[in-house]
């Protein structure tokens, strides 16, 4: 068993759509789907959102912690447990500074938007569009970047 | 002052529901993990969407194709269960009083910096928070400073709410 397409277990996507429904939950439960809260806590009104973060970091750390020190394979896809460690570099700072504007600007970030449609809040499809549009943008400049990159290196042969 | 009006100051809606709401999403990303060892975000699914529609080189890598299909299955969970929350929670057909440019402007600036940045307020704030990753910490900190100076400069310019 794996996660690809053609050899997954019969309850992989009923339990990656339980996680989304428990996750989704947890953002209306929080009113995180209120760019309103956020916005509050940005300005520094309620700081309650440091236990919606805070909370959901120490219960997911607490599970990857003790799964990958314990060993040990998934029983849907075979994979070991690990924990979630990208490397550093300038996009990571440069990321993080655009989308703190973004969140500054509109109190609004991926999985809050999609929950917030979820509770009928209709007005947020504009910032769907926008981080389709976002995604795509920085999607476009970097294949085109990659291409160039590629002609460069088949010229310099 | 005394601690419980400093806790009032600080918390003026309590901290009970958000501290709940913040458990839930954690085991959200519990359940997918345990099973199947996957650590979900939720903002690789924009660009995995556009694979759907798009031929650019960026959106049609492997990693991608092959999660495109769950993560709108994870999607489509969170949507619904937030309509489930809201619901339980009496909080059912909120609308937001935030500007369309504010959502629009916005929103294409975290589609921007997610994916540029590897991650968002899930993958890295939680997740990569979570294993005490240091580029997550890194860029939690960059976003949380940003938006914070941003948030204030719009109140201070009088931009509300």
């Amino acid at each position: 068993m794996s996660d690809d397409a053609d050899d997954r277990h019969p309850l992989f996507m009923p339990v990656i759509f339980l996680g989304g429904l428990i996750f989704g939950g947890g953002l209306a439960v929080s009113r995180m789907s209120h760019p309103e809260v956020v916005l509050d806590f940005l300005q520094l009104e309620d700081l309650g959102l440091l236990f919606v973060m805070g909370g959901a970091a120490v219960v997911s750390g607490l599970a990857f912690w003790g799964a990958s020190r314990a060993g040990g394979r998934a029983p849907l896809t075979g994979r070991a447990y690990g924990r979630r460690l990208k490397s550093m570099d300038r996009n990571v700072l440069l990321g993080g500074a655009i989308f703190g504007v973004g969140w500054g600007v509109s109190g609004i970030c991926p999985g809050a938007a999609y929950a917030s449609l979820g509770v009928g809040n209709l007005p947020i499809l504009w910032a769907i569009a926008g981080m389709f549009l976002g995604a795509y943008a920085q999607g476009y400049w970097r294949s085109r970047r990659a291409e160039d990159a590629d002609a460069a290196t088949a010229t310099a042969d | 002052m005394t601690l419980l009006s400093l806790v009032g100051t600080l918390f003026p809606n309590g901290i009970a529901h958000y501290a709940l709401g913040g458990v839930l999403i954690g085991l959200g990303v519990v359940t997918i993990y345990l099973a199947t060892g996957i650590i979900a975000g939720a903002s690789t699914f924009l660009e995995s969407t556009l694979s759907y529609v798009s031929d650019l080189s960026r959106f049609n890598r492997a990693k991608y194709l092959r999660s495109r299909d769950w993560r709108l299955v994870f999607t489509g969970g969170i949507v619904l269960g937030a309509a489930a929350g809201a619901v339980a929670t009496g909080d059912f057909g909120f609308t937001t009083e935030v500007d369309a440019w504010r959502l629009l402007g916005g929103g294409i600036l975290v589609g921007i910096g997610t994916r540029l940045g590897k991650g968002c307020t899930s993958g890295h704030g939680v997740c990569g928070v979570g294993s005490l990753s240091g580029a997550s910490l890194t860029n939690v900190a960059t976003f949380l400073l940003i938006a914070i100076g941003t948030a204030q400069l719009l109140a201070v310019a009088g931009v509300t709410p």
